[in-house]
């Protein structure tokens, strides 16, 4: 009885943490980075879609989840047509002789049409394939977590970037607004004479004048309701905790370049990546500890966040360990020509991932619809 | 709790200071009204008053503003934040965030409180100002009137112990205007919150009003109970201009107080002015039948029929989104018009170029400044000349006669709102339209731009031409309007003389129409039909 009353609660809609997501699907495109195998990369797509189309809500960002499908597809493509146009002759099995453009001296190196080879046209593909899935796993990330919320979840320290932003994204649908506004003021007036120049100068001085004129009623509606209370720190504070982030951000870039190309020295890896992230909180820390500042109805970190964001881990840690075991099937030959090969373990591994769609509570009502809550009590009366 | 001491302010530039020696206090709990005209000072004077004047608009404060005992000297506006709540005549300008909870919790955020108490707190206010079915809908897709009273509600979470309002009401329709100002009276007495309030439409308010505040402009301010102050200030509602006709003693200031006095009047006035007929003799400039405009699955308009007559006023009321101004739009020949259709001389506008078009009907815009674009009022008529092929200067006479005194080279930003229509109306009538179509004109003008605006209507009207009013303005109407038409869910609803349509509706009824009966709509009615011994 106990336990199902968990499970219930467990399984009860609501929207995850949007940092459960993002290292759902960046642990996902980490494993797409690892390999060029097509197998695995379009099971790592099929796993990315059937989560995707289980655990979105409709919102409209999550609607815009087919964009970066269309968007992987597009990439593949280019692949194989640049191979085609600029010359794929490396390998032995010619299947296509165009005729090749010959080009001046100072071009040399570069080469228009020509004969195109079975190994450099499936190369081309491969290689697409792994940025086209890398792609889409970013969009997945964007179609099951508000990018907006992921801006409200970032560190105290941060808060004013985020607000900067979220202000920022929704100056666009006003501008737009505006504009068509103007633009049909302006026939009113019967469209004017004058050039081009003159017709934009028409549109554009409303339009700016408008944005102005709202951004400073913003600013005034934010400093009347409190916005940068903050308490003041000292310059000696401010300076070591600047410091403490720059180092610890520089440590997590060397660190990441260093895990993502297998060639760097491997001390420049994962020990740097976690010393300079290590680093890095620490500065957070310092810094948000002068903010005054709270939130309201925060995202909290439950057991299902930690399902989802552990089997997005699970599958990058599974590829990396086989690709030190047997990389042969991770990236297959291109030298000889044969169906490429897939073993269990990589299979496995990038199966994990497919867990969150069972194992995630489904998503909370979407935002515009109403709630359905009953007609308030006219007494009530804030305490 | 407020407290003025010797205040005095100029902006930057000015040779007059907008507020002079300005002493005044007011205590908990009460509401108060501040009136005047555009441009006086009100906003500045509400300003002050959590140190946004003259920390973020500049200029040079002299003198003492004090709130709950913390003085706006020492501190920036931000500081004032939990002490005094502020809210705009542009909700939607002010709001940061996207949904109406975490609208709501903005404030409180700032302002570091436990997540409990912003959850209950929240919780509470939803429930408070009847927006709890609206809380996780995204502000842009909200009423004006919903909007408004989220705005208050953002304020309110913070529970500040003074309220201060510039011109809440001044975007919405009458309903919604009702039910934000209804919002305030119940805060005032259910919660004891002190208010502090901007308002052009005084007649709503002056029922709950303890105190009123008359700026002049002249920088000084006049203040006192309601009556008394009423008695001698040259901008009042019709209620009290009634009072005043009829030596009432002290002003009537609620319906109800003046009904029960009203009955010698009503004996003593002779028969009620005659009306001219809602339409002319002749064959109407425009008509039009079956007009339809639908944005997508939205049905704005929905198979209006409309004929407008030469010397005519006709009036269209309704709520906001019923359609009005996308009836307009589509009777012009600029907007949308899916079906139906259009005739003026003997032409459908909507074929003809843009600029042939506005030389048949002409329309003034709901942002009537988006027609604007030039630096100077004088650069504006001569491109209006132009545009319109009319000889040099027609534009700037036209402009003399509407409003007179406007400086050539102003830029048209910094004209008051009522100039700024007269200029965007000479621009459109410099083409020299027999149609006129004016969407919401009465926005934010104060009485004396209203009585201006009616009195260039009357004589538009009078030279021959049909003008159109969508307004709210219910007083407005009984001023100017031959003939009514109600709008709702894009459909006419009551299309008549103006005293049918506003006489016969409980929600339209001009104050003096309540006061003495259907057959008055207007104070000057009631002055033309007193016995000449009274007059």
């Amino acid at each position: 009885m106990m336990r199902r009353g968990a499970l219930t609660t467990y399984f009860l809609p609501r929207d995850l943490h949007p940092l459960a997501w993002w290292t759902w699907t960046l642990g996902l495109a980490v494993a797409a980075s690892r390999t060029t195998n097509p197998w695995l990369l379009l099971t790592i797509l099929a796993v990315v879609c059937h989560v995707v189309v289980a655990r979105r809500s409709d919102a409209p960002w999550a609607l815009a989840f087919r964009v970066y499908l269309y968007l992987g597809a597009v990439i593949v493509l280019l692949r194989v047509a640049f191979r085609l146009v600029f010359g794929g002759a490396e390998g032995a099995t010619i299947i296509l002789r165009l005729p090749e453009i010959p080009l001046p001296a100072w071009a040399a190196g570069i080469r228009l049409f020509g004969a195109v080879s079975a190994e450099s046209l499936l190369g081309g593909f491969y290689d697409g394939l792994r940025l086209a899935t890398m792609v889409i796993c970013l969009g997945a990330g964007n179609a099951l977590a508000n990018p907006k919320r992921l801006l409200k979840a970032m560190p105290p320290a941060l808060y004013e970037i985020g607000t900067a932003v979220t202000v920022a994204l929704s100056v666009f649908p006003q501008l737009a607004e505006s504009v068509l506004r103007v633009r049909r003021a302006r026939k009113l007036r019967g469209g004017g004479g004058g050039g081009r120049v003159r017709a934009v100068r028409t549109i554009i001085i409303p339009v700016l004048e408008d944005a102005l004129d709202r951004s400073l009623q913003l600013a005034a509606s934010m400093d009347a309701r409190g916005y940068g209370r903050a308490g003041t720190v000292q310059a000696r504070a401010r300076f070591v905790t600047g410091l403490l982030m720059i180092v610890g951000l520089i440590g997590v870039c060397v660190g990441i370049y260093a895990t993502l190309d297998g060639s760097t020295p491997r001390f420049l890896a994962a020990p740097v990546l976690f010393s300079g992230l290590a680093v890095a909180l620490v500065g957070f820390r310092f810094a948000g500890r002068r903010v005054h500042r709270t939130r309201y109805r925060p995202d909290r970190w439950h057991l299902a966040e930690l399902v989802v964001a552990a089997s997005g881990v699970a599958v990058a840690v599974a590829l990396f360990a086989t690709s030190s075991v047997d990389p042969t099937n991770l990236n297959p030959s291109l030298t000889n020509l044969s169906w490429p090969l897939l073993s269990w373990p990589p299979l496995c591994g990038v199966l994990l991932g497919v867990l969150p769609a069972f194992l995630s509570p489904p998503p909370g009502t979407p935002f515009t619809a109403a709630d359905g809550v009953p007609e308030p009590a006219a007494e009530k009366v804030p305490a | 709790m407020i407290e003025l001491d010797h205040v005095t302010f100029w902006y930057h530039g000015h040779a007059e200071p907008v507020l002079a020696d300005v002493t005044l206090s007011v205590g908990e709990g009460e509401l108060v009204l501040l009136t005047g005209r555009t441009g006086a000072g009100k906003s500045t004077l509400l300003g002050t008053l959590n140190g946004l004047v003259p920390h973020f608009t500049g200029g040079h404060l002299e003198g003492t503003v004090s709130v709950g005992g913390v003085t706006t000297r020492s501190r920036p506006p931000r500081e004032f934040a939990h002490l005094v709540g502020m809210v705009g005549q542009d909700p939607l300008a002010g709001f940061v965030t996207d949904t109406v909870e975490e609208e709501l919790a903005y404030g409180m955020e700032q302002l570091g409180l436990p997540p409990q108490v912003m959850r209950r707190r929240v919780e509470e206010t939803l429930d408070l100002l009847g927006i709890a079915d609206l809380r996780r809908r995204a502000l842009r897709t909200l009423s004006g009137g919903q909007q408004q009273r989220v705005a208050i509600g953002s304020v309110l979470t913070m529970h500040p112990r003074v309220l201060v309002l510039d011109e809440p009401t001044s975007a919405l329709d009458p309903t919604a205007a009702e039910d934000v100002l209804a919002t305030l009276a119940r805060l005032v007495q259910d919660l004891g919150t002190t208010v502090l309030l901007a308002e052009h439409r005084m007649e709503r308010v002056i029922p709950f009003a303890d105190r009123m505040l008359y700026v002049p402009g002249d920088g000084t301010v006049v203040d006192g109970a309601p009556p008394d102050v009423l008695r001698d200030v040259p901008i009042v509602p019709p209620i009290v201009a009634l009072g005043r006709l009829a030596g009432w003693e002290p002003l009537p200031m609620s319906v109800r107080d003046a009904r029960r006095r009203a009955e010698p009047l009503r004996a003593g006035l002779r028969a009620a002015p005659a009306r001219p007929a809602p339409t002319g003799d002749g064959p109407p400039l425009l008509t039009s039948a079956g007009v339809v405009v639908r944005y997508g699955p939205v049905v704005a308009v929905r198979g209006v029929d409309l004929d407008l007559h030469g010397g005519k006023v006709l009036a269209m009321m309704g709520r906001n989104g019923s359609g009005k101004s996308s009836l307009l739009w589509a009777l012009q020949g600029t907007g949308p018009r899916q079906g139906g259709t259009v005739r003026a001389e003997g032409t459908d506008p909507r074929e003809l170029p843009a600029a042939k078009a506005r030389k048949i009907v002409g329309l003034v815009p709901q942002t009537a400044s988006d027609l604007l674009y030039l630096e100077s009022v004088a650069d504006e008529c001569t491109a209006a000349d132009l545009e319109s092929g009319a000889e040099p200067g027609f534009c700037r006479n036209l402009l003399d006669r509407i409003a007179p005194g406007v400086e050539p080279d102003r830029h048209p930003r910094d004209l008051s709102e009522g100039q700024r229509l007269a200029l965007v109306l000479a621009v459109q009538l410099s083409a020299a339209p027999r149609v006129v179509l004016l969407d919401e004109p009465t926005r934010g003008l104060d009485y004396p731009a209203k009585a201006a605006l009616a009195r260039v209507i009357a004589t538009l009207a009078a030279e021959g031409r049909a003008v159109v009013v969508a307004t709210h303005d219910v007083e407005f109407v009984a001023a100017v309007a031959d003939r009514v038409v109600v709008m709702a869910e894009g459909e006419i609803v009551s299309d008549g003389p103006t005293a049918e349509v506003l006489g016969g509706s409980p929600a339209f009824a001009p104050q003096v129409t309540k006061i003495l009966g259907a057959d008055w709509l207007t104070v000057d009615d009631v002055r033309a039909a007193l016995p000449e011994a009274v007059r």
